[in-house]
Formats: C-alpha cells, structure tokens, sequence
C-alpha cells in the first residue's frame, strides 16, 4: 500500500536521503533504525507531505504524494519527535478542533475522539489542559491526534524518546495497537524498541538504505548469529572448546558462578540447530540458550560499519 | 470555507485564553483614551465633529499599531511551537490557512475597536454629530486595520520570532505612511503615484471627516488582498522548497 521508490532528498548539495526503496503492508509496524542525522526524519517529512522528494516517487494505495497532496493528507498521520500540540486547550478539545480541522463533522468527531483516547489510553485526561501533562501523556495525545481520521499511514518519529521506562512498556502497547489495520511506520535510535515493536527493520546509514528485513533476516545476511549459552561444567574447558570449534566465530566468556560456564558466542552462519547438539556431545549440560539482547545492536553497527568500509 | 473558520476560531480562543492578548487590548485602550481626553477634547472649545474627527485621527495610530501586535503572532506562533504542522498536514490549504489567521486578527481588532465606541458616544451625548460620521470614521479604522493586519499576518509569515514580524511589519506600515512626504518631494507624475500609493493621507482623511469614497475602499481592500496573497504564497513556497 505504500511504495517509495528511489526517493533522494537534497537540502542544498547535501544528500539528506539517497536512493530509497521500500514498501509497507497493511498491518505492518515497520521500524525505521539509524543514527542521528542517517535520514529518518527526512524520509518522514517527505512521506508526511512536509518536503518534496528532490527525486523518486512516494505513492500510496497507488496515489503519488506530488499529484494529489491534499487527498493524501487524508490518509496519513504523522507524529513528529516532538508533538505539536496546542497546549492552552484540554485534551478533547484540542482532538475535538483536530478531527474537524481533518474533515470530520460534529457527530463523527464525538464518538472519533472518545475512541482514539480509549485507544490511546487516555480517557481519564479528557478535560485536563495540555501543558498540565506529563511528557509521555502529550506523546500520547500527539498520537491520538495523528490517528483521528483513520489514516492508513501512520508515521511515528521517535515516538518514545524522552518516555520512562512504565511509559516506554505503555506506549509499546499503544504503537502495536495502531498497526491494526493500517501500516506503521516508527523511527527510533533505540534498537531494542525497534527490536520489541516492529514487524520489520529498516537500517539507514548516511542517508542510504543499508538493510530491511526482519531481524532474523537481517542476521542472516551477516551470515551470523549469536547466542548467549549456559552449561554446567568448567569455564575453562568451555572457553577451550569454543576457541577450537570451527563454527564459532567469535566468543566472549561470562561471568557465572560454579559448576555453570557461560558465554557470548557468535557463530559463523546461523548454525545454531547443528551446534548445540554438539554442546551436550562434548560433555557439558546445557541450561539455557538465549538470544542476547544486544543481538540488533551487533547487526547495527556490523551493517553500518560495512556500509562504510565500502 | 470550515476550516478557515475553525482556525480563525481556534486563534481567536488563543487569544482570549492568553494574558498578551488582554495586556495589548488594555494598552491601546489607555492611549486611546489619552489621546481622546488630552488631544481630541483639547483644552478650548471645540465643535462635536472636530472633536470626532481628532478622535479617529488618532484612533488610526492605535489601530495600526493594534493590528500589527495582534498579528505578529499569527503565523510566527505555530512556527516557533511546531504546531504549523498540524496545519501543514491537514486538508487545510494555504489560503485557507492564511485567511483564517488574518480573520482571528481581524475579530480581535474588531472588538477593540468596539470598545472605544464609548468615546463618540460621549460626544454624540454631548454634543451634534451625526451616526453617519461615527459609522463612517469606523468603517475608515476597520478598512486601514485590516490592510495592516494583512501586513502584520505577511510579516508574521516571514519569522519565527514574533518581535522581529512586529518589526518587519512596522518598518512597512511606516514605509507606506511616510509615502505621503515623498510624494511632496519629487515631481509629478511619481509625487500623484506616492500619495495614491500612501496608506493614511488621501485615503483615511475622508473617512475621519464622515465622507466615504470609493477609491478608500477599492485601496486599502487591495492592500489586503495583496498581502494576504503575498502571504500565501511565502507558505506555499515554503512547502515546494
């Protein structure tokens, strides 16, 4: 439903975005993973109808955002990092303004605006004023606003920066409930929330493209995979064995109390179903496998390190 | 024509909600007030319309400067706060937008002009003038306030801090007034084109003195037609850039 194709974007002779393709189905939460200044919010804006692309075509169901913006603004959402809201106003009213401005009449407003603050959790702040809110209550009305005409593109820019922990775990709920029925897309330098949030990753770098896939794809590509291993038996013959086994690429023992062993260890391929096996066949007893939680940090900064050493 | 005026009703609240807007009413209402009491009045006798003809000389000053901090906000506002992107990504067009903001101004410059109308009022008790003189002389203050308010949304349009559009706009306000002394500087025919062109002189003095004329009209409706579409199209060109 929403295709982008070899979108550039220059802000002077400076590449902000450079030769973008993709596409987003319905229903899908994709995560849009880079550095500051990798292009994110360029490609945002662009898709938001904010900038024009400097190259390339954005369509969406089939509609080219240059052609028709004014139709296309009826289809998109968008949520800046940070969000525009009118802060003399009470949350409904502020929804209340919004939906009419977006073509809503006043009967559909009314049930529109007490449905996208249920949906955003927000009821029980219906008649508090804006500037009275936490940080992560206007994200959250920022959101409500940006859903209120039932968009079928919804553009989250760094949607949980600057949230707490409680808020960051609320607002994952929030963004999962959003990618019903419509296609998602949510910016982040936090690459466990891309991790826990999205359906795909795409991983930008200076401006380009450098990845998309799902995170298990992603690590493919590498040709890599890692896993974090617990075993009962001796650190050091652990450490002795991974260090002649030909499929290891790499390992890193942990910290764990005797009889147990454990360590990081990054394998050559994904060849995690033949390597365990193996494990219990030199002797030790296997406890736990687990995917280490930097495991998309490791893609992320492999991917963008190749990117640049090309 | 909806979303013109949800959000010339939306500004309209900004404004009645926020404490500048009341501080700048309750200034122009002081000096309105002085200059009535110390200038119109005067010390020796006077006859009612002389009166009423000092009143809305003066009352031009206070509306001109009025409108120019009424609309400084206008558009510099959503700008500074970001909120310009609700606007830019709704169905809302730029002309719209614009049309809006400058009709919020224009409301608030209305009801202060309305509150000094118990100064003719005064004079009407007190006095001969005629309610034609006082209807004329206010529709003069609301035509030259709505040709500076289109200049003050124009500057407003231009920066993000809403002194410097104040600034802007009262350099061009002073600008087009001042036009009035250049054309007794130079020859004609470029002295007739600076005195048509000047915004106070040939076009308000005759609204001041109860005499409407059209040529008062078709200008200062030109004049904020003109910036007003100036206006839209800095908005417009700052989508395309």
């Amino acid at each position: 439903m929403i295709e982008v194709q070899n979108l550039t974007r220059y802000y002077g002779d400076f590449p902000a975005v450079q030769d973008i393709t993709f596409r987003v189905r319905e229903g899908e939460i994709l995560g849009v993973l880079g550095l500051n200044g990798a292009g994110k919010s360029t490609i945002f804006k662009v898709l938001a109808g904010l900038l024009p692309p400097s190259s390339g075509s954005v369509a969406i169901d089939g509609i080219q955002v240059m052609s028709a913006p004014f139709e296309l603004r009826a289809r998109i959402g968008f949520l800046p990092e940070d969000p525009p809201l009118y802060r003399d106003m009470t949350v409904r009213g502020f929804l209340t303004h919004m939906g009419r401005l977006r073509g809503l009449s006043k009967h559909q407003v009314h049930q529109r605006v007490t449905d996208v603050m249920a949906l955003t959790d927000l009821t029980d702040r219906a008649h508090q004023v804006i500037a009275t809110l936490s940080h992560g209550f206007r994200k959250r009305v920022g959101i409500a606003q940006s859903v209120l005409h039932n968009p079928r593109l919804v553009l989250l820019d760094e949607p949980i920066s600057g949230l707490d922990p409680v808020q960051i775990v609320e607002m994952r709920k929030v963004i999962r409930k959003l990618g019903q029925g419509r296609a998602v897309l949510v910016s982040s330098h936090i690459l466990s929330e891309i991790s826990q949030t999205c359906d795909r990753i795409l991983v930008m770098h200076q401006g380009r493209l450098v990845a998309l896939g799902t995170e298990q794809e992603l690590a493919g590509r590498l040709g890599t995979s890692s896993i974090r291993l617990t075993v009962r038996g001796d650190a050091s013959a652990l450490d002795t064995w991974l260090s002649e086994h030909h499929a290891v690429a790499s390992h890193k023992m942990l910290d764990e109390e005797p009889p147990f062993a454990a360590a990081h260890i990054i394998l050559e391929g994904d060849v995690r179903e033949p390597f365990l096996p193996e494990v219990i066949e030199a002797g030790f007893g296997l406890r736990l496998v687990q995917t280490p939680e930097d495991d998309l940090e490791g893609i992320f900064l492999q991917l963008t390190r190749d990117e640049v050493t090309e | 024509m909806k979303p013109v005026l949800l959000i010339a009703q939306r500004d309209i609240s900004a404004y009645l909600h926020g404490i500048t807007g009341y501080i700048i009413l309750a200034a122009i209402l002081f000096l309105d007030g002085v200059f009535f009491n110390a200038f119109a009045l005067g010390s020796g006798p006077r006859y009612s319309h002389e009166v009423l003809e000092q009143f809305f000389y003066f009352s031009s000053g206070t509306t001109m400067i009025a409108s120019i901090l009424i609309s400084m906000r206008a558009i510099a506002e959503e700008a500074s706060t970001g909120t310009d992107v609700l606007l830019r990504t709704s169905p809302a067009s730029e002309g719209q937008v614009v049309l809006g903001k400058y009709l919020a101004s224009m409301a608030v410059l209305a009801l202060l002009t309305l509150l000094t109308l118990y100064m003719p009022m005064m004079i009407l008790v007190n006095g001969h003038v005629s309610l034609a003189h006082i209807a004329t002389g206010y529709l003069g203050l609301m035509l030259l306030g709505s040709a500076t308010t289109a200049i003050g949304v124009f500057g407003s349009s231009l920066f993000k801090s809403q002194m410097a559009a104040a600034i802007l706009s009262g350099v061009m306000v002073v600008t087009l007034l001042l036009l009035w002394l250049v054309s007794q500087l130079v020859d004609p025919p470029f002295a007739d084109i600076f005195a048509a062109a000047a915004l106070f002189d040939k076009h308000f003095s005759p609204f001041q003195e109860g005499r409407l004329l059209t040529s008062g009209l078709v200008y200062y409706a030109s004049l904020t037609w003109g910036f007003l579409t100036l206006t839209t199209a800095v908005l417009h060109g700052r989508r395309w850039q």
